[in-house]
């Protein structure tokens, strides 16, 4: 028997966070560096909009609100998201570094989530897991090809790195209900995540000169 | 009474609006067709979840059962049976080529992406082709570039 409100803040979370990036990215849409640059973050804003609506989506079939009502009509203290995913735009840099951080996570976690107990879940997981394969290719990329391009490249990606990990880490704080979730099998745990996460941006940044702080002596925010 | 074959034939006619040369059979979308008596249900699953043509498609499934004489329609749309581009039929394929996208490849479930670098083109068939950019004008197409007729191609993405 899973526990639907464990459930439930997990899913929020998930929403929220794919809700408030694909918000972001969209304020790319006319203003990216290059056309091809413009058209992903447009997409991958499309994307993450229309996953955040399909979250919401089983949290109404919870018993939840409408997703558009869920989505647009709550307060700012009733979101669960991260703040790496508020943060303002900033640079091209920027964002192209919390696009790396943040949709490595993501694309771990819906994997993850294909074993979820809840079934609509586990398929919903089942398919976004492909979709983020197109935004993790996309971030990877840049950061191979700008991390390794210029002193000026080399230092900005460096710049937003320093600056955007302790939010990243961030984005894997627990649930108030971890246990629940990881003992009902609904997800293996932030702490789980973390760890895979952590591997798979270490793999990236060794084809770079870029740095990466002791993940383990970083304070997330 | 209305058959399963009836009604497939039937969604034939319904086109995707953002590819107007394939139907939604020939995209592999409809996962399930349930007939009682006067009412028809249908079971459709998006080719991407976010893919905004969903609403249009359920509309015209509507209409077109309706124009044939359906009384009562039904479109329930779910990820039950997810959808990837190997559903894409044989007809569909073709008329992605002739419509001047490059249909995407076969694959066995993980796609392994570097099947994107080098796409046959739709226009001259070389291979001799790059990937420019992972996402293009809809979600589920990239764009590439052909070096030998030096067009610029969109490709269906493998999913
Ligand atoms: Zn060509």
């Amino acid at each position: 028997m899973t526990n639907t409100e464990a459930l439930k803040e997990l899913i929020y979370k998930m929403a929220d966070d794919q809700l408030i990036l694909g918000h972001r990215n969209s304020e790319w849409t006319g203003f990216g560096p290059l056309l091809e640059e413009d058209i992903a973050f447009s997409s991958m804003a499309q994307d993450k909009v229309g996953q955040s609506y399909a979250l919401y989506q089983i949290l109404n079939d919870l018993g939840e609100g409408d997703p558009d009502t869920v989505a647009f009509m709550r307060n700012a203290d009733q979101f669960h998201n991260s703040q790496l995913v508020e943060l303002p735009n900033g640079e091209y840099d920027f964002s192209l570094v919390r696009h790396f951080l943040f949709d490595t996570a993501e694309a771990i976690r819906f994997q993850m989530l294909t074993n979820c107990s809840h079934e609509p879940l586990a398929q919903l997981a089942n398919k976004i897991k492909g979709e983020l394969r197109y935004h993790t290719m996309h971030a990877d990329i840049w950061i191979k090809q700008l991390g390794r391009a210029t002193e000026e490249s080399v230092s900005k990606l460096q710049d937003s790195l320093d600056r955007l990990i302790p939010y990243a880490i961030g984005v894997f704080e627990p649930s108030p209900m971890e246990d629940q979730i990881i003992e009902d099998k609904i997800f293996e745990g932030e702490g789980k995540l973390r760890q895979q996460w952590e591997e798979a941006i270490l793999v990236v940044k060794s084809k770079t000169p870029l740095n990466l702080p002791y993940f383990s002596l970083v304070k997330p925010v | 009474m209305v058959t399963e074959e009836n009604v497939k034939e039937w969604l034939d006619e319904v086109k995707d609006p953002e590819i107007p040369v394939l139907s939604l059979i020939d995209l592999g979308v409809i996962t399930k067709i349930d007939i009682h008596e006067s009412l028809v249900k249908v079971a459709m699953t998006p080719t991407f979840v976010g893919c905004p043509a969903i609403d249009y498609m359920k509309n015209d499934i509507v209409e077109v059962l309706q124009k044939h004489g359906v009384k009562e329609v039904e479109v329930d749309v779910n990820f039950e049976q997810s959808w990837n581009s190997n559903k894409i039929t044989q007809k569909g394929r073709k008329a992605l080529k002739e419509f001047g996208l490059a249909p995407p490849p076969k694959h066995v479930l993980i796609v392994d992406l570097d099947i994107l670098e080098h796409v046959q083109c739709p226009n001259c068939n070389s291979t001799n082709t790059e990937l420019k950019s992972p996402f293009g004008p809809t979600a589920c197409r990239s764009i590439h570039h052909c070096f030998d007729c030096k067009e610029t191609f969109e490709q269906f993405k493998p999913l």
